[in-house]
């Protein structure tokens, strides 16, 4: 079981009018793998994600869940197959109340509550991110990592195959990173599947069993996080060419 | 044939005109302007006015129209508008509050023209028959396509060719970075506003001329203007003149072959058909 | 799912059975205006249940509302049918018609959506008077029953009633939450699993069968029907202006607008019959720069101040 990609993406290719974003793209993601998606600003890691959850449609290639088709699809079928994302700029709905904000997941993700079981499964979810004090708060009312964790929960509380983890770790002070690292790796006990883009390399090493690392929308490397990382082609990416 | 021809082609130029000044307010200052119909209305109101009471040519009217429009608008921009942009916190929540005070502004100009003029806009003026290329068309036609494609031409080369210009279009690609790169994004919001106002009122003036209006019937307009845009392209000048060709066109084809009551259930058409298969517009690459 | 609902639910009933008295007390002139007045308030509570939550504003009442008007005419006058066969049929037209408008337009950005509304009672209008004049003659359409007011009056109560009846159950269900979700950011709820377009063309399609229910009711008021009077675009923006002048955002809010404006709407229009368009423009403002919220908002943004002040 371990060894048949639960995701697939094959020759993904993104164009933009005349800007090629990703560039025929392929990589695999294993069932309980939790999996990094690395590389410098600009080199199409939100776009790749953004087709995985189909919020853009790929110009070429192909995006399968568990072999179905996930490319045609548009983003709400998508949910329901059981792809389930976080934004890289946290995106709650502001008119709803935390727990509301989370049964929005139970509700509508990829096994679908409703009612009594519905509420009990995101306060369940909310307790699991560890939130579970301010379930009738306002979100306007919660901390930057707090909102964080509310979009985690909300995303968990469907109950999703594969999870796309968009920069969770941005914008986080030092002591939340750790709380947030350690959130993320309780996940990864938890036996689920994760795809993350992340900039913060100490999270990587820590919670990536694979790495995919992006430059100017092509795969350059893939490997372990400590092999990519030592990797040449990935150091001049990174850190840019001489005349750079 | 001809004659169809000729008369949509005449009709497109002022058409193209107005959806230009639309384009610079909802494109560039972010602000659907659903009042922006009675604005033109306004100007027809006053060519009408000043000619029927002191014998003011039209033509004289839109330069006077435009300064006067010009102000106007930027100070509905700067006092009703602006506040409205700065405490949204969406796209979403600014349309909808710009929809709904648009939508009152547009009911206070009726309002006022009402009390002014409630009947017909109806003068007589260059209404002469000419001859163009084998086909007969009114003098008044061919002079406001002629003014249209002046001003519209001028504004293209300001777009593209001045300072302010360029900024104006830059606002237009994206507010961020055009703050980024210096550009004072609220004045010039302001003025593509204003100018957006001055322009379409000129048309409204230059409509006037050889269509008749009443003060009711900017809702019209507002809607045609939105569905040349619409079919043009948000920001793009070249689709805004080939969206107003084919609708002057369709609609002239209409309004002689079948009846010139079902004008806006033409442009409707075009309107579902590009909503079905076209949303982003002709020339577009950015839906609204 | 919350504990109040049955007891709104219990005060909503207890409202349209006092409200069953009114034509007991009113007669003439008052019972006219409660007649508008539950006409408004059963179109504006239907109208809120789709541009409520989801902030899409509606012009389309209009247009659903003639249909409703013009098929009664049309069908008693042309065809000689009882009034009751369009008063079933014509919510069905409508409801396919906003089908087909829910299913051009709402797939795409709320912009196009507002824009399509805008000219659409308009547009049905010209349209319907060139078919007239064209294939069925202008003859004339009388709308000729033994209804009174008062019959009006409650049949018009009962719609009002099984709106909100509905507006309760939508509340309380999957699609209910699903178009608050939309409202707040229709990105989000894509991503989350909802077909976004599928629940806003079911609520959409709703609104414009109850407002052809309330437009073929109202008819044999007029008992000659034009065209020109039933599709009025000036309805469309009337009842926004109630909805969002109560608060679009409580079942009950768009009563709250409804009551006062239609009482300040007469008197405008008997005092100031040429100025009623101004007035309407300044209602828009005053909602837009006064009361975004409307009455029932600013009322819970007190409330809500006067509780963090005791705690």
């Amino acid at each position: 079981m371990k060894h048949r990609p639960v995701l697939q993406v094959q020759g993904v290719t993104k164009r933009f009018g005349g800007l090629v974003a990703v560039n025929d793209m392929s990589f695999d993601v294993a069932n309980h793998e939790m999996v990094g998606v690395i590389g410098p600003n600009g080199s199409g890691k939100t776009t790749m994600m953004n087709m995985i959850s189909g919020a853009f449609k790929p110009t070429a290639g192909r995006i399968s869940l568990k072999g179905r088709r996930l490319s045609d699809m548009p983003a709400q079928k998508i949910a329901r197959e059981g792809v389930g994302r976080t934004f890289q700029l946290v995106r709650l709905l502001p008119g709803l109340n935390v727990l509301e904000n989370v049964m929005a997941g139970a509700v509508f993700g990829h096994r679908r509550r409703w009612g009594r079981e519905a509420e009990d499964f995101a306060l369940e979810m909310l307790d699991r991110v560890g939130l579970e004090v301010v379930a009738a708060a306002p979100v306007s009312a919660l901390t930057y990592i707090d909102q964080k964790r509310v979009e985690l929960a909300r995303v968990l509380a469907g109950e999703p195959e594969v999870l796309l983890l968009d920069e969770w770790l941005a914008g986080l002070n030092p002591t939340e990173l750790e709380t947030g690292i350690e959130l993320i790796h309780a996940l990864r006990d938890e036996g689920r599947t994760v795809v993350l883009v992340e900039h913060v390399m100490d999270a990587i090493r820590a919670l990536c069993d694979r790495c995919v690392v992006m430059s100017a929308g092509r795969k350059i490397a893939e490997g372990s996080p400590d092999d990519v990382l030592s990797d040449r082609e990935v150091i001049r990416a990174y850190l840019g060419d001489d005349d750079d | 044939m001809l004659d169809i021809l000729v008369s949509g082609l005449l009709l497109s130029g002022t058409y193209a005109l107005v959806a230009m000044g639309l384009n610079l307010q909802y494109g560039v200052a972010r602000i659907m302007n659903l009042a922006n119909g009675e604005v033109l209305v306004l100007g027809a109101l006053a060519a009408f006015w000043l000619y029927t009471t002191s014998q003011v040519s039209p033509l004289l009217t839109v330069v006077l129209v435009a300064p006067v429009s010009f102000a106007g608008n930027w100070l509905i921009y700067r006092y009703l508008l602006k506040p409205l942009v700065r405490r949204s916190k969406s796209q979403g929540a600014l349309e909808v509050d710009s929809i709904l005070a648009t939508f009152g502004m547009s009911f206070i100009i009726i309002g006022v023209m009402v009390s002014i003029e409630g009947g017909f806009f109806a003068y007589k003026y260059l209404s002469e028959p000419i001859s163009i290329i084998g086909s007969t068309t009114s003098l008044n036609r061919l002079v406001a396509f002629g003014v249209a494609v002046l001003i519209g031409g001028g504004l293209y080369l300001w777009l593209n060719h001045t300072r302010a210009g360029v900024a104006v279009r830059a606002v237009s690609v994206s507010t961020e970075a055009s703050g980024l790169v210096g550009i004072n994004v609220p004045r010039v919001s302001a003025l593509a506003f204003a100018l957006g106002g001055a322009i379409t009122a000129v048309g409204g003036a230059l409509i006037s001329t050889f269509i008749t209006l009443d003060a009711s019937i900017g809702v019209v307009f507002t809607m045609k203007a939105l569905i040349i845009v619409i079919m043009g392209g948000v920001g793009e000048i070249r689709g805004a003149i080939v969206a107003a060709a084919i609708l002057g066109l369709v609609e002239t084809a209409v309004a002689t072959l079948i009846d010139p009551g079902l004008t806006l259930a033409a442009a409707y058409l075009i309107f579902v058909l590009i909503l079905l298969f076209r949303p982003q517009g002709l020339f577009g690459r950015r839906a609204l | 799912m919350k504990p109040s609902g049955w007891l709104e639910l219990l005060i909503a009933a207890a409202l349209v059975v006092l409200a069953a008295f009114v034509p007991m007390f009113a007669n003439g002139y008052w019972l006219s205006i409660a007649v508008t007045g539950m006409m408004y308030i059963a179109l504006s509570t239907s109208w809120a249940l789709f541009s409520g939550p989801t902030h899409y504003i509606s012009l389309a009442t209009g247009a659903f509302f003639g249909v409703g008007g013009y098929m009664v005419g049309t069908m008693m006058s042309d065809y000689q049918l009882s009034f009751w066969v369009p008063l079933i049929v014509a919510p069905l037209v409508a409801a396919a018609l906003a089908l087909l408008i829910g299913i051009a337009t709402l797939r795409l950005s709320g912009v196009y959506f507002v824009i399509f509304t805008l000219g659409l009672a308009e547009m049905i209008r010209n349209l319907i008077s060139w078919i007239q004049n064209n294939f069925l003659g202008s003859r004339g359409l009388y709308v000729l029953t033994d209804f009174r007011d008062h019959h009006l009056y409650w049949m018009l109560l009962g719609v009002a009633g099984v709106i909100y009846l509905l507006g309760w159950i939508v509340n309380r269900s999957r699609i209910g939450f699903a178009l608050r979700i939309i409202g707040n950011d229709e990105t989000v709820a894509r991503h989350v699993g909802i077909n976004t377009a599928t629940a806003k063309v079911i609520m959409f399609t709703t609104t414009g069968f109850f407002a052809a229910l309330v437009g073929a009711i109202i008819a044999p008021r007029w008992s000659y029907i034009e065209p020109n009077q039933v599709f009025s675009p000036q309805l469309s923006f009337l009842v926004v202006i109630m909805a969002l002048l109560g608060g679009a955002g409580r079942l009950w809010g768009p009563l709250v607008g409804v009551i006062p404006f239609t009482i300040i709407w007469e008197w405008v229009g008997v005092q100031f019959p040429n100025q009623s368009t101004l007035f309407l423009g300044l209602a828009f403002l005053l909602i837009v720069y006064v009361l975004p919220n409307g009455v029932v908002g600013r009322i819970e943004q007190l409330r809500d101040r006067i509780g963090e002040g005791r705690s």
